[in-house]
């Protein structure tokens, strides 16, 4: 191989991503292995999406102080997406009503879709990762 | 008896399970994600507000903080409590159930 001819990653398949989160942060580790996935995807330029279902919506919440359970807040992570260009974040109406909350608790942009639209959603993907 | 439940109630029964089995006067620790059984605005909370009368329930609020509450979004007849507090309520009414 000549110089200047090291494969590219621009050039490869895009396929779309859905990360399904339906875990509660800090109580287990999904939360932040998703995390972790999302932004691995990212670098590789595919196309990603998110989605909040159950008690997934509170991985989102507004106002999390880790500080005293001495955890890393997910938070400014989740703030920096935007950054990577992932900007197709999903809530679950349904799931967001049954805790209390409202689609201004969310500390970053989402679309809230009924769950209806969210199975579609989940149905239009090449690739579903759960968590 | 302390009763302790640190699962969120919306995916586990470990709630409806520990209320069912606790006795009257007994205290009943909430916390990790447990906490969401005390927010307002649920069915569950709801339902932990409505055995307070029974059971002295009590939740920890660093994993409240935690998750983004305080204690004004917390049902009513539910205490707050620290980890000095987690610490004298096993002192108090210990032994304690855990349902995990």
């Amino acid at each position: 191989m000549s110089q200047g001819d090291e494969p590219s990653f621009e050039t490869g398949v895009v396929k779309k991503f859905l990360y399904l989160n339906r875990k509660a942060p800090y109580g287990t580790v999904y939360a932040l292995e998703v995390l972790e996935m999302v932004l691995i995807s990212a670098a590789f330029e595919q196309d990603v999406h998110l989605a909040f279902v159950d008690d997934g919506v509170y991985q989102i919440r507004k106002g999390q102080d880790t500080k005293s359970v001495e955890m890393k807040s997910f938070l400014p992570t989740y703030r920096a997406l935007e950054g990577y260009d992932i900007e197709k974040l999903y809530v679950e109406k349904e799931s967001m009503e049954e805790r209390g909350l409202t689609s201004g608790d969310f500390v970053v942009p989402v679309e809230v879709i009924d769950r209806a639209a969210m199975g579609s959603l989940i149905d239009s993907m090449d690739v579903v990762l759960g968590g | 008896m302390l009763h302790t439940v640190n699962k969120s109630p919306f995916e586990r029964n470990a709630l409806d399970a520990c209320l069912t089995h606790a006795k009257k006067g007994s205290a009943v620790l909430l916390f990790e994600d447990g906490v969401y059984a005390a927010t307002k605005g649920t069915a569950p909370g709801n339902t932990v507000a409505g055995v307070a009368k029974d059971l002295k329930i009590f939740v920890l609020g660093p994993d409240l903080k935690a998750r983004g509450y305080d204690e004004s979004q917390v049902v009513a007849g539910v205490t707050v409590v620290d980890y000095g507090g987690f610490v004298d309520l096993v002192v108090e009414h210990g032994p304690v159930t855990a349902w995990l």
